[in-house]
C-alpha cells in the first residue's frame, strides 16, 4: 500500500522529532547523574548537594503550599460557578460569563503592576496571600469556563431526577454531578497545578523575602550563582520539575481522557 | 426556597416546575465567591492598569497626569519598538515553526501505518507534561548544552537561541491538539483520495489541512499568546541582553515598573500587550469559525 520511499521518509521524520524531543531531557538526566562540578564521582549524591546548596527545602515547601491552596480554592469556586452558569439561570449571565472569559486573555504582565502597588498599600506584598490570591483569581477564568462546559454536557434529566427525589441544588452538585465528572475535574486540577507551580512573575514581584521564594524562583537564583558547573544546576532542575512530572504521571490517564473530551465538546 | 412557596397553577406538572430550577438569587450565590475573588484580583487591577497608564509615576511620589503620553512613547521609543519587533521574531519560533512541525508529525502519528508508532505517540504525550513555564525553559536551556549558552551572549544569535527553546516547548502541545483533530477525519475521505491517485503530499494538502482548521486556530492562538507573554525565559536566560537584543514587552513591563521606576510607562506597555492579545484572539476565532 505505502511505497518504500514514503515509509523511510516517515521514519526519518519521526526519529528526528523523537531526538529533538528527548535530547534535552536526556542531557539533563545525564548531567544530573554525572561527575560533580569539582570532578568527584557525583552520581545520586548530586541531588542532596543541590538541595542543600540551593536551599530548596524552603522554596519547595512554599511552592507546595501555594499550589495546593490555589488548586483547592480555585477548583471548588470554579465548580460552583461553572455549575450555576451551566445548569441554572444566573441573572446577568450574558455579561458575567464573558467577563470570566476575558480573564483567559488578560496577561499577568498587565495586572501585576497595579496589584503590587495596591497590595503594598494594604501590607500584603511579601505575604503568602499576595502570591496565592492573584493566582486563584487567574485560575478561575479557565476553571469556570471548563466546568461550565462539563455541566452543560450533563443530561438535564439527571438533575431533574435528583430534584424529584428531594435533593437540594447543593446535594445534586456534589453527589450526582461531581462524581462522574472526574476526568474533567482532574484535567482542571492538573492544568491549574502546572500553571501555578511554574508561575514566575507573580512570586518574583510579590516575594522579596528569601523565605517566600517559590521553587522556580529558587532555581533561577541558584542558576545566577552557579554559572560554572552544569551538574548541580541540572540536578536542581530535576528536583524542581519532579512534582509536576509526578502529578502528571499519577493522573495522566484521567488527564488525557479529559483533554480529548474537552477538545471534542462545544 | 421561594418557588416552593408560590402557589403553582394546577396545570403545572412537577416536571415542568423542575425545569425552572433554583431561584435567580440562589444561582447567583453559587457564582458570587468566584466573582468576588476574580473581580478583586483580575478585573479591578485591569482597570487600575488603564488608569495608571495615563500618569507619569515613579511608584513613590505624587503622580502627574500625562494623558496618552505613555502610549505615544510605546509607538516612538526606540527600545519599546525594538521589544515589540523582537516579539515578531519570537512568533516565528513559538507559533509558526511548532505549527508546521506539529502538522506533519500529527499527520504521521495518526495516519501512517508504521511499526513503533506507539513509542512515538508516547514521546509526543510526554512532551506535554509542562506546556510552558520557567522550569521547562530552564530544563531545555541546560539540556541544549553549551551551544545555546554561547549563542545567548551573541548579539545576532541570542534571539534565535531563545526562540529555539520556545519551539521545543510548544511543539508537543501543538502536535497533540492537531492529533485530536486529525483522528476525527473519516477514513473514507483518505480512501477516496487514494483511489483518485493522490500521493501523501496531495492527501495532506487536500484533506488533512482543511479538516483541522478549528484545531489550527486554537493552536495558533495559544502559541502566539505564549510568544507575546514570554517573560521568564528572557529573565532567566539573557535579561534582555546583550544590549537590548532580546528585550520583549513583558520584560519591559517588569523592568520599567520595578527597576527603573517608570510605573505609568510600564502600565501602558502592559495595556498595549493586552489589546494586541485581544485582537489576535478575535481574529483567530473568526478564521476558525469560517468553514
Amino acid at each position: 500500500m505505502i511505497s518504500r520511499t514514503e515509509r523511510s521518509a516517515n521514519y526519518a521524520i519521526l526519529l528526528l522529532f523523537a531526538g529533538f524531543a528527548l535530547w534535552p531531557i536526556l542531557t539533563i538526566l545525564g548531567g544530573a547523574l554525572g561527575p560533580d562540578d569539582a570532578g568527584g564521582p557525583g552520581g545520586l549524591a548530586n541531588f542532596p548537594a543541590a538541595w542543600t546548596e540551593g536551599r530548596f527545602g524552603g522554596s519547595m515547601l512554599t511552592s507546595i503550599a501555594v499550589s495546593g491552596f490555589v488548586v483547592v480554592v480555585a477548583g471548588v469556586l470554579s465548580i460552583m460557578a461553572g455549575y450555576a452558569f451551566g445548569t441554572m439561570r444566573v441573572p446577568g449571565a450574558a455579561v458575567l460569563f464573558p467577563l470570566f472569559l476575558l480573564g483567559l486573555m488578560v496577561p499577568t504582565e498587565v495586572i501585576v503592576v497595579p496589584l503590587y502597588f495596591d497590595l503594598r498599600t494594604f501590607g500584603l506584598t511579601n505575604t503568602f496571600w499576595g502570591i496565592a490570591l492573584p493566582q486563584v483569581a487567574q485560575s478561575l477564568a479557565f476553571g469556570t469556563f471548563w466546568m461550565r462546559a462539563y455541566f452543560r454536557s450533563r443530561p438535564p434529566s439527571l438533575i431533574e431526577a435528583g430534584r424529584l427525589d428531594g435533593a437540594g441544588s447543593w446535594r445534586i452538585l456534589w453527589q450526582i454531578l461531581v462524581p462522574p465528572g472526574r476526568p474533567a475535574i482532574v484535567t482542571m486540577v492538573v492544568l491549574t497545578f502546572m500553571w501555578t507551580w511554574n508561575e514566575f512573575l507573580i512570586p518574583l514581584v510579590m516575594a522579596t523575602d528569601e523565605g517566600l521564594r517559590t521553587a522556580p524562583l529558587g532555581l533561577a537564583f541558584f542558576q545566577g550563582q552557579h554559572t560554572s558547573g552544569l551538574t548541580l544546576l541540572a540536578a536542581a532542575a530535576v528536583i524542581v520539575a519532579a512534582p509536576v512530572v509526578v502529578v502528571y504521571l499519577f493522573l495522566q490517564r484521567h488527564f488525557i481522557r479529559g483533554m480529548l473530551e474537552g477538545a471534542v465538546r462545544e | 426556597m421561594a418557588d416552593t412557596l408560590v402557589a403553582q397553577p394546577a396545570t403545572t406538572t412537577p416536571a415542568r416546575r423542575g425545569r425552572l430550577g433554583p431561584s435567580p438569587w440562589h444561582a447567583l450565590a453559587y457564582v458570587a465567591p468566584a466573582l468576588v475573588v476574580y473581580a478583586t484580583f483580575v478585573l479591578y487591577p485591569l482597570g487600575r492598569a488603564v488608569h495608571l497608564s495615563l500618569f507619569d509615576w515613579d511608584g513613590l511620589t505624587l503622580a502627574t497626569f500625562v494623558g496618552l503620553g505613555n502610549y505615544v512613547e510605546v509607538l516612538t521609543d526606540a527600545d519599546l519598538r525594538a521589544a515589540f519587533g523582537h516579539t515578531l521574531v519570537l512568533i516565528v519560533f513559538f507559533a509558526l515553526l511548532p505549527t508546521a512541525i506539529g502538522l506533519v508529525l500529527a499527520a504521521l502519528l495518526t495516519r501512517a501505518r508504521l511499526r513503533g508508532l506507539p513509542f512515538f505517540r508516547t514521546v509526543a504525550w510526554r512532551q506535554l507534561y509542562a506546556p510552558d513555564g520557567s522550569v521547562n525553559d530552564l530544563l531545555s536551556l541546560v539540556g541544549l548544552g553549551g551551544l545555546a549558552r554561547a549563542w545567548l551572549g551573541d548579539p545576532t544569535f541570542a534571539l534565535p537561541a531563545v526562540g529555539v527553546v520556545g519551539t521545543w516547548v510548544q511543539t508537543g502541545l501543538v502536535t497533540l491538539l492537531l492529533m485530536a483533530g486529525i483522528s476525527r477525519i473519516p477514513d473514507q475521505l483518505y480512501e477516496a483520495a487514494r483511489l483518485d491517485g493522490a500521493g501523501p503530499v496531495r492527501e495532506f494538502f487536500a484533506i488533512t489541512l482543511p479538516s483541522v482548521r478549528a484545531e489550527l486556530a486554537v493552536a495558533l492562538t495559544l502559541t502566539v499568546i505564549a510568544a507575546l507573554k514570554t517573560f521568564d525565559l528572557i529573565y532567566i536566560t539573557t535579561g534582555g541582553g546583550p544590549g537590548n537584543r532580546t528585550s520583549v514587552p513583558s520584560y519591559e513591563v517588569y523592568n520599567r515598573a520595578f527597576r527603573l521606576g517608570e510605573v505609568g510607562s510600564a502600565a501602558a506597555v502592559g495595556v498595549t500587550l493586552t489589546v494586541i492579545i485581544f485582537v489576535i484572539n478575535l481574529a483567530v476565532a473568526r478564521i476558525g469559525e469560517r468553514r
